[in-house]
């Protein structure tokens, strides 16, 4: 996403991050805050729309998993989740981050811990476009009856 | 009229137990692993996740599993789930444009922005086995990387085509409406490209391949060209009523068909180059195609063109092109239906008695005419 907020980007990053580093992410804190569960970790779906031609009219090209979770910490703040999948432990993990994060300087040690999930999803975004820039092909047009 | 039936509780718990030894198969052979199928299953998932209608690549592998491979039965088994989720909204329109490719060929233009990205293809596989893979544990090759990455962005080829004027716009119809959802609402028809696009999106692949097909083949007035074949990660963004700003939800793997088509124009309309689209979930190069070639003929009506073949005609490809409903239809045939049938056979029979009663009237008639009948050859 371009020109977005620094919640709408570690949002976008504990979305995409798997459910073992986002324990990583929670275990550096030690225990865990004091929080309510808002609204318990839930599956639905939310229905994807794609564009005729890619720019034209809307239509609804299939639904996905998707798994939300709010909580409020101690303090009243309240924590978001909303990723793609099932995984109901990642996204009650990633609102409490999310709660956190929002109370947090920039050099917080969760901002680093994102920062870092951030590198390596780049990183491997960035190799999967090297790979395929390795397969980028010239075909020559053969003169017909030469 | 289907009779509903009761009783058999017991064989039907026999077959299950039945299916389910079945379905594992020789127990000496280690059992596959959901994520296993996931993994080396990738192209199969992504079928099952475009005819189940629902983007889960561990439910569709573990749909592939309990289906023991059947794919009309796995897409089954994700729509049913499906049926037991809330639904929390629709995603903003995901852009295309913004993918990260990992592949994109365009039959149109050999140079193009961005270039030709061959990525991972069986195109250029020479269909051989690979017996190197009965074997297991076969060394992956790690394939090459270039120095330099893909370009971020790269046009959409038919965009290139429209800024010269040459194609057919392709714009939202006034305040960009919402579009039509038939897994809500019923369809009716004539129906509208939304709800074409959406149908054929969780069609059936080897249906929407064979109307392709028709189509090129010349039961439908096609010329195409692939404008472009794109696939690539793409974010879906959701924007939650109680935040109140678009979050970005993760990626999904999609596959985006553009096809080229040529139009005569009409007296209104200049001659020029028309579109048919296709967007699949996963890796689906030959459902985005087929999609894109249908969406291009069934464009018909819009374009003043005769309908006059199967791939032309909405309400055809839209009754037919779902496979779960097809196969229900056709396999609710093996159900019992002793009532329907024994009225049946009570029917025939009495059409048969009435029939033969008939006849020995007209034999006896026939006598009685012969033995008044002066002429010879009559008894013939």
């Amino acid at each position: 996403m371009s020109g977005t907020t620094p919640r709408q980007q570690w949002l976008a990053i504990l979305a995409r991050a798997s459910r073992a580093e986002i324990e990583s992410l929670a275990g550096g804190l030690g225990a865990l805050p004091d929080h309510d569960v808002l609204k318990a970790p839930e599956t639905g779906t939310v229905m994807v729309e794609g564009r005729a031609g890619g720019a034209g009219r809307r239509f609804n090209l299939g639904e996905a998993t998707v798994t939300r979770c709010v909580v409020r910490l101690g303090d009243g703040t309240m924590g978001f989740s909303y990723a793609l999948g099932r995984d109901g432990r990642k996204a009650r993990l990633a609102a409490v981050i999310d709660g956190l994060l929002q109370g947090e300087g920039e050099a917080g040690p969760l901002r680093s811990g994102v920062a870092e999930l951030a590198t390596r999803q780049q990183a491997a975004r960035t190799l999967a476009s090297r790979k395929a820039a390795a397969t980028k092909v010239d075909f020559f047009t053969l003169v017909r009856g030469a | 009229m289907y009779v509903a039936v009761k009783g058999g509780e017991a064989a039907i718990l026999a077959t299950h137990d039945l299916i389910a030894e079945a379905r594992r198969g020789n127990e000496a052979v280690p059992e596959l692993a959901v994520a296993q199928i996931r993994e080396q299953m990738g192209l199969a998932c992504a079928r099952i996740m475009n005819e189940g209608s629902l983007y889960d690549p561990d439910l569709a592998a573990l749909a592939l599993k309990q289906a023991q491979g059947d794919a009309i039965e796995a897409a089954f088994l994700m729509r049913a789930y499906r049926t037991t989720l809330p639904r929390f909204g629709s995603s903003e329109p995901v852009d295309t444009a913004q993918m990260a490719i990992r592949r994109r060929v365009s039959a149109t233009y050999k140079d193009l922005p961005g270039g030709q990205v061959l990525g991972p293809t069986y195109d250029y596989t020479h269909r051989l086995f690979d017996f190197a893979l009965m074997d297991g544990a076969s060394p992956v090759a790690v394939p090459a990387a270039a120095a330099d990455l893909l370009d971020a962005t790269m046009p959409r080829v038919p965009d290139i085509l429209g800024a010269e004027g040459l194609m057919e716009a392709e714009e939202p119809p006034e305040g960009d409406p919402r579009p039509f959802d038939l897994t809500r609402e019923p369809v009716s028809f004539p129906a509208d490209r939304d709800v074409r696009l959406q149908a054929m999106a969780r069609g059936d692949e080897g249906f929407m391949l064979g109307l392709g097909y028709s189509v090129q083949r010349g039961y439908g007035n096609s010329h195409p060209f692939v404008g472009e074949v794109r696939v690539g990660e793409v974010s879906v963004e959701f924007v939650p009523e109680e935040l109140g700003f678009a979050v970005d939800l993760g990626e999904i793997t999609l596959t985006e068909c553009q096809m080229v088509n040529q139009f005569n124009g009409t007296k209104d309309v200049p001659p020029q180059f028309t579109r048919g689209y296709g967007l699949a979930f996963g890796h689906a190069e030959r459902k985005a195609m087929s999609m894109s070639l249908v969406d291009r003929a069934l464009k018909a009506r819009e374009f003043g063109e005769a309908a006059e073949y199967p791939a032309q005609q909405d309400e055809f490809v839209l009754y037919h092109s779902d496979n779960v409903e097809a196969a229900g239809f056709v396999e609710h045939l093996k159900l019992p239906h002793y009532v329907d049938f024994q009225g049946e056979l009570e029917l025939i029979r009495r059409i048969r008695r009435e029939r033969e009663q008939r006849l020995a009237g007209e034999i006896q008639e026939t006598q009685v005419q012969e033995t008044q009948d002066t002429l010879p050859e009559a008894a013939e």
